[in-house]
């Protein structure tokens, strides 16, 4: 089983992390699922250290200007624009 | 056959090119971006997002000369493993519309099972393809990770997703993937390998000396219909001059606990662009959290907010190396327990899902249980090879599918073997 179990709390907090609110009874439901789901996890700490060589390579191109986005379609799918900018909520 | 919901937006868009999918209806999974169509992940985060730009996938249909007939319904983003957590309602599988049809590319096979295609782009992170092709009777194919460009489409675990095809037919599924397998400049994960590839030419189904490596593993636990159809098949094979041996994958009970954790991580990233400023639900009012959170609240559907969340949980200080560094090793670990495998063997078999077709909403109140679906599907994803799904056979009267793994870029032999079972 998992040594850290999750509690309402904790699942608020990753919730407010994460950015999502949440209704209490979601909050209830996801608290429960999680420990099951993260005791399902706790098998991963019988995975032995693996030497991972991954031959990677680097793709570069050269940084050129190119044909974008206008605009225009950049803003179309947004709620709010002011004069060609995205309009946000304010930050604080 | 409308009321089988393959679709979320039924759109003709009609190419005069004259290629090699000229007079082919395709069906394109909704999350793959295409020019002036609504492209909605099967969210209402999306409701009304419009995508300013086509998917290379779709460029490369429109070259090739496709009508592309509309965008078909999933998993909310690629989210599940039956296409009931659309918000666009559940698709239903046109074998018996009691069932579902898999996911997350539910409404991609359902659309060639039922005709309303002749062939459907899905995308498969952790099985998404082979799941519904195996569900609804047809063949799907995830190709090795690389040769497919994702640019175009959106984004839930990118390390682990490849777009890939659905047809009726091995060869049908062959030539859709010579369509859009091949490098691409907006992509730098692609790679080269399917150029000027001729997967099609590959379904002449000669598997004569050809061996097959069966993972005891994945037997096991299957249902007892769906391992009498899977050993069925591979006697045909054997008959046609094949042979098989069990081998077997250690690694494999990890993968599955790797998996999820190495995806919802990737989704905990990926979907933090949906803010509801640049496009999206918007929050409205309140200062920038309150804003972000309440969009993410009202345009998330549970298994989102579900995966967002562990994922979250795994990558936050404390438990990464708990979960998401020890998965990383697991995800090593199953990549060389495949190569070593296909040091004895060109293929390996398996059945492509554990379990028949479940009812509509009989697995959904348990996501653990529904994870545990994936075990056979979500291995591949990790080592980042091809797999095909081709049916077997039924059990029950319903669908099973063979799922036949290669080795990296291997697709040719992988269909080659798919073309002999039908």
């Amino acid at each position: 089983m998992s040594d850290s179990p999750v509690d309402s709390e904790e699942v608020r907090h990753v919730a407010e992390l994460a950015r999502v609110d949440l209704a209490d009874e979601e909050v209830e439901e996801f608290a429960a699922q999680f420990a099951d789901i993260l005791a399902y996890f706790d098998a991963l700490d019988e995975v032995p250290e693996i030497e991972a060589d991954e031959d990677l390579v680097n793709v570069m191109r050269p940084d050129e200007v190119r044909e974008g986005l206008s605009q225009e379609e950049a803003l179309s799918n947004a709620t709010e624009t002011e004069a060609g900018y995205f309009k946000g909520p304010r930050v604080s | 056959m409308a009321s089988l919901n393959a679709f979320i937006t039924e759109e003709r868009i009609e190419s005069d090119a004259d290629g090699p999918l000229a007079g082919k209806t395709v069906a394109v999974k909704d999350n793959i971006s295409t020019e002036g169509v609504r492209t909605t992940c099967g969210s209402a985060m999306l409701d009304d997002y419009v995508a300013p730009y086509d998917a290379t996938v779709v460029s490369r249909l429109k070259d090739a000369g496709a009508t592309i007939v509309g965008k078909s319904n999933m998993d909310e983003f690629g989210m599940g493993t039956t296409t009931e957590t659309s918000a666009f309602g559940p698709t239903r599988n046109p074998v018996d519309t009691d069932r579902v049809p898999g996911g997350s590319s539910g409404g991609s096979a359902a659309a060639v099972t039922a005709g309303e295609a002749d062939l459907a782009l899905g995308s498969d992170t952790g099985g998404s393809i082979r799941c519904p092709a195996a569900f609804c009777g047809v063949v799907g194919i995830k190709p090795t990770y690389g040769l497919v460009s994702r640019y175009g489409l959106v984004a839930y675990a990118n390390s682990l997703e490849q777009i890939g095809p659905i047809a009726p037919s091995v060869s049908e599924a062959a030539s859709l993937l010579d369509v859009i397998s091949g490098e691409d400049a907006n992509d730098s994960t692609t790679v080269a390998e399917g150029d000027d590839s001729d997967y099609a030419a590959a379904a002449g189904g000669d598997v004569d000396g050809l061996t097959l490596g069966v993972p005891t593993e994945l037997i096991e636990g299957a249902d007892e219909g769906v391992v009498e159809t899977f050993w069925d098949s591979i006697s045909e094979l054997e008959a046609q001059g094949a042979t098989y041996e069990e081998v077997s994958l250690e690694s494999i009970e990890h993968a599955l606990a790797a998996y999820y954790v190495i995806a919802t991580s990737e989704a905990s990233s990926n979907l933090a662009r949906f803010d509801g400023v640049r496009y999206g639900l918007s929050g409205g009012e309140g200062n920038w959290n309150e804003s972000f959170a309440r969009a993410r609240e009202e345009g998330f559907g549970a298994e989102v907010k579900r995966r967002i969340l562990l994922g979250t949980y795994a990558l936050s200080a404390g438990y990464h190396d708990k979960y998401y560094k020890k998965a990383q090793d697991a995800r090593a670990w199953v990549r060389r327990d495949f190569e070593g495998v296909f040091d004895d063997v060109d293929l390996v078999a398996s059945p492509t899902m554990p379990v028949l077709p479940p009812e509509l909403g009989e697995s959904l109140d348990d996501p653990l249980q529904l994870y545990l679906m994936d075990a056979n599907t979500v291995p591949v994803n990790l080592a980042n090879l091809p797999a095909i799904s081709v049916p077997a056979g039924e059990a029950d009267g319903l669908p099973v599918g063979l799922q036949l793994v290669a080795p990296k870029f291997d697709e040719s032999t992988m269909i080659r073997a798919a073309s002999a079972v039908e």
